[in-house]
């Protein structure tokens, strides 16, 4: 026998399930007397420095069909690559910038549509710069564990290019699972970033 | 080193146990099915964009957050058995997780959700909107009351029904800890004949989910209480750990 660790093992996930919206977003679903407002649903304030863009798309199951019961949550750098909140040791970032949003899929076209600004470029353990992406987590009925994932930008085919997380991807026909192409929706830059839980185009999901 | 608080736990987050968690095809819960990612997960060392995460003040909470009995009452408090869920947010080295954010929500004691999609036939309870929220304190607890929920039948097999449970939502202090997971409670028996809780691989895990029945915190003749802790991903100190300047 030796000594024991003493560790704790992190409590088992279990489904957010098809009513994680009273949980997380009740007014969205009608419950409108028990929080002011749903937290993360606040649109990006007018004040945060850097390009505004809308950053849009659905999930789809292994059929192709889609989810419209699922729950998005996304995390990202200011314009200048600072974290808001916890863990940013290198500066302050814009105060003005949240970083976090949070989105339940629209109920009958599966839709979400952020509207946030443009993330700088964040550094790698090592020292080398991640090409700018946004960090997106998605719970549903179904979902046993909350994936997770990243949008990359198509118009930054350079810094994708030497992104440290892309070039691990051995399977180079996938990486386009993780880059949004841009295109302009009535003057404003807009990224669609489909997500495919299964199937042809399934979106690289990641352990980290 | 005098001046340093060490070990400095500032380090990557603990890799998550795949094993320990359900996967993600767990064909006895039917959804489960065609929403499984079939490819292997991309493994990779944690980068600032996960070992962040947003901040969430007390100041957000209102007074009755944490009071499912009343935070949605008009006209009584809302019926069933009133229990109170207290706990400690945890790191799988056993400290706590001050400030984190513990949303929380359940059916009413007849098994019902408060949801346009549920179409169970057990009675909606006017006072009952089945949502609440907490911050850990200092110390990483939590608590609220509420009533204790009822059990409820859902379209899986054709005679299936979940245990009691209680839907939790945990952000600690990084994207990496980021967890959603249910709340069971000790001495039921459907707990074992669920597909959802036996996606879990082990036994040994699935009682980390059962919250015990706590008699020395109910309040006589008002309230009985149930304790349930959450751990979250423990992380490695930065002790002895060369560390690129500006991470
Ligand atoms: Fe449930």
């Amino acid at each position: 026998m030796v000594q024991s660790l003493n560790r704790l093992q992190e409590s088992p996930s279990q489904t957010a399930g098809p009513y994680v919206h009273i949980g997380t977003t009740p007014n969205f679903i009608g419950i409108n007397s028990v929080y002011p407002e749903d937290l993360g649903l606040r649109p990006c304030p007018a004040e945060a420095k850097g390009e505004r863009i809308i950053v849009t798309g659905q999930i789809f199951d292994g059929s192709g069909s889609v989810l419209r019961d699922a729950l998005i949550e996304i995390w990202q750098a200011d314009a200048d690559g600072l974290y808001p909140g916890r863990g940013e040791h290198r500066g302050a970032a814009d105060p003005n910038f949240p970083g976090w949003f949070r989105q339940p899929v629209d109920g009958s076209t599966g839709v979400y549509r952020f509207e946030t600004i443009k993330p700088g470029q964040v550094p790698y353990p090592d020292g080398r710069k991640m090409a700018p992406h946004i960090t997106f987590w998605i719970v549903a009925r179904g979902i046993n564990v909350g994936l997770h994932t990243r949008m990359y930008f198509g118009d930054e085919p350079a810094a994708n290019e030497a992104d440290p997380l892309l070039g691990r991807v051995e399977l180079k026909v996938r990486v386009p699972t993780l880059i949004a192409e841009r295109r302009e929706d009535n003057g404003v830059p807009c990224y669609k970033f489909d997500i495919h839980l299964q199937g042809d185009k399934e979106t690289i999901f990641l352990d980290i | 080193m005098r001046n340093e608080p060490a070990p400095n736990h500032n380090g990557a987050f603990y890799q998550r146990d795949r094993s320990w968690h359900p996967p993600a095809f767990t064909p006895d819960y039917k959804t489960s099915v065609l929403r499984s990612p079939k490819h292997a997960l991309l493994s990779l060392t944690n980068t600032l964009s996960e070992m962040t995460g947003p901040v969430f003040g007390h100041s957000m909470l209102g007074p009755l957050d944490n009071d499912l009995i009343r935070n949605f009452a008009t006209t009584g408090d809302a019926i069933g058995p009133r229990i109170i869920v207290h706990g400690q947010v945890l790191d799988e080295d056993g400290r706590p997780v001050p400030g984190a954010l513990v949303e929380y929500w359940q059916a009413n004691a007849g098994g019902r959700y408060r949801h346009k999609k549920e179409s169970y036939l057990a009675a909606i309870d006017p006072n009952f909107g089945g949502c609440g929220r907490s911050i850990t304190d200092e110390e990483g607890r939590y608590w609220f009351r509420t009533i204790k929920p009822g059990a409820y039948p859902w379209p899986n097999g054709v005679n299936d029904w979940r245990p009691a449970h209680i839907h939790f939502s945990i952000f600690g202090h990084a994207f990496a800890q980021r967890l959603i997971t249910q709340m069971y409670f000790e001495g039921d028996p459907m707990i074992w004949q669920c597909p959802i809780v036996m996606g879990i691989p082990s036994k040994e895990a699935v009682e980390t989910l059962v919250a015990a029945l706590d008699r020395a915190a109910t309040i006589p003749m008002d309230t009985l209480a149930y304790k349930f802790d959450i751990i979250l991903r423990g992380r490695r100190s930065t002790m002895f750990e060369n560390r690129m300047e500006g991470n």
